[in-house]
């Protein structure tokens, strides 16, 4: 179909695009190991005292483990709300179905901003003071996405005779859950789970109108790199992000290679 | 025997007839598994886009600093006629527009690549190397052009070891540009691949036994059956980008806010929520018309 000439363009423009992509990345996991206090190009002399450093440092502790509560607690909920609407959609007819799918999509279709600033709109008509629970509920709206996503493209792929067979051959509906339901949407909800922490442990935007004066890793690394302060100890942390992030994201995409629920954040 | 055993007990006997309860009355299984959901979104996520629709209409009090609850449309008439305000909407949606742009241009060899090229274990490859971008850290992926191209920096590095002269990108809008379009990229890459690899191999064939010749193939075949995927990734390269302040807090100059800064200022540092409130319609205004449009192209479909 296509000439020699044009595969071979269309090769040399993927291969480009491909290294846009990963140079900047590989750079900054670079940076991680830099001995020097400046940030500078090529970096001077290799060392890994800045982990030490990063992995002492008590207000990295203090919001890593913060970020690490908000990203549990976020994906639990979204499991939870997430689940229940994939099975209302994708099982059921109703009135309003599409108002409701289009609700779930909202918070990803509109700017982080939008959530972020109608949030704490929200909390300030109503007298609610920031804690962490402001944050986890911003986080849970766009978690509940992901993992509503991940679930409805299981269910689709699943045809709900399963079900009926299941009760014609006398199951109850809690027997129907556990021996039928179960095993085809866990590794699904699983994978979904992951993503919305992955999405919510490096979630900056919507964090920073909900957070008040708490710090959480993400907020953390900005506000020292508007700064220009500690940025040493910064680019230890940010090595650990990136590593942290990917290891969820490959497993879901292993979990999930049939149904390609990534392609939908 | 467990199995018999149990099917004579009474707790077996009621959860059947719950079963069956239930199986006669879809409507309640309905309500039961959407009470919490949209319970949940009704009163938090609409309540909040109420409330900040609301309080886009009140105002501040200039004397005590407090928010004054009187109906006004002050704040909307202040963001039309002070020129600042439009300077900054137009940057804003002419650099998303760009954006929306360049990553289009980006996105479809390498969906091309990956659809219809790869051999199966390249493409798995490719996929990966995309995956993995679009979900690790934006914020750590707009730091790392920062110290790209600052003036010490791997771009210039790399420049000076071509014999070039130094590239002064930090803190422009020009950086904003590249940013943007390096961390949406991979949100382009993945609609328009999906959109591709649908397309039938045997359309490509006839065009071609028809006579056509691959720019023409390209223009009145391949094209329109990729506009929804195009179109799908612009809803998210267009819409992030226009509610974003990190790029232009990081990596953009003197003369680069966003609306998105100009809201997160008023927030934050001068307390004035009912103006931010007020532009933060904006964006919200121009992704409802752009969602209408990308609607009648098709663009849901190819999510």
């Amino acid at each position: 179909m296509e000439t020699r000439a044009l595969r071979f363009g269309l090769g040399a423009a993927t291969t480009l695009v491909v290294a846009f992509l990963w140079i900047p990345i590989l750079i900054i996991l670079a940076y991680a190991f830099n001995g020097s206090v400046l940030q500078t190009w090529p970096i001077q002399n290799l060392t890994l005292h800045w982990f030490h450093e990063a992995w002492v440092d008590e207000e990295v502790r203090s919001s890593l483990w913060l970020s690490v509560k908000i990203g549990l607690i976020a994906t639990l909920v979204a499991m939870l709300l997430g689940t229940a609407a994939s099975f209302a959609i994708s099982r059921f007819k109703f009135f309003g179905r599409e108002g409701i799918s289009f609700l779930l999509l909202l918070p990803i279709a509109l700017p982080g901003i939008i959530t972020g600033m109608a949030l704490s709109s929200f909390y300030n008509f109503a007298g609610i003071g920031f804690s962490i629970w402001t944050i986890v509920i911003g986080h849970a709206t766009f978690c509940v996405v992901v993992v509503y996503n991940n679930v409805l493209a299981r269910l689709r792929r699943t045809s709900p005779s399963i079900v009926e067979a299941s009760m014609d051959l006398g199951a109850d509906g809690w027997q129907t859950f556990r021996f039928v339901i179960w095993p085809v949407i866990s590794t699904a909800l699983v994978a979904g789970g992951l993503l919305a922490f992955a999405l919510s442990f490096d979630e900056v935007i919507v964090t920073t109108f909900t957070a008040g004066a708490q710090t959480t890793l993400p907020i953390f690394i900005l506000s020292n790199i508007q700064r220009g302060q500690q940025l040493p100890i910064v680019n230890a942390v940010v090595f650990a992000v990136i590593v942290l992030t990917v290891i969820p994201v490959v497993i879901a995409q292993r979990l999930t290679r049939d149904s390609g629920a990534l392609t939908g954040r | 025997m467990a199995e018999i055993a149990e099917a004579g007990s009474p707790l077996r006997g009621a959860r059947l007839s719950i079963s069956a309860f239930l199986w006669q009355r879809p409507w309640l299984k309905v309500a039961a598994l959407l009470a919490l959901p949209v319970l949940a979104f009704a009163v938090v996520y609409l309540g909040s886009l109420a409330a900040l629709f609301v309080s886009s209409f009140w105002s501040v009090d200039s004397f005590t600093g407090k928010v004054v609850h009187s109906w006004s449309f002050g704040n909307f008439s202040t963001l039309i006629h002070d020129p600042i305000y439009r300077k900054i909407a137009f940057r804003t949606i002419w650099i998303a527009a760009a954006v929306t742009v360049t990553d289009a241009i980006l996105a479809f060899p390498l969906a091309y690549f990956m659809a219809r090229l790869a051999t199966p274990r390249t493409r798995a490859l490719l996929f990966v190397l995309v995956l993995l971008p679009l979900w690790s850290s934006y914020l750590v992926r707009i730091y790392a052009w920062r110290l790209i191209l600052a003036k010490q920096g791997a771009l210039n590095w790399a420049l000076n070891g071509l014999g070039l002269p130094d590239a002064n990108l930090a803190y422009t809008n020009t950086a904003m540009w590249i940013v943007f379009s390096y961390v949406w990229l991979p949100f382009m890459v993945l609609p328009v691949y999906a959109a591709l690899e649908r397309i039938p191999q045997s359309y490509l064939e006839a065009s071609q036994d028809l006579g056509a010749r691959t720019w023409r193939t390209f223009r009145t075949v391949i094209l329109p059956l990729a506009l929804p995927g195009l179109v799908a990734g612009s809803i998210f390269t267009f819409s992030l980008t226009l509610g974003d302040f990190i790029t232009p807090a990081l990596v953009g100059g003197a003369d680069s806010q966003f609306i998105g800064n100009v809201v997160h200022n008023y927030v934050g540092i001068s307390n004035n929520v009912p103006l931010a409130a007020a532009f933060a319609t904006l964006p919200v205004i121009v992704m409802a018309v752009y969602l209408v449009v990308a609607k009648r192209l098709g663009a849901f479909e190819a999510l």
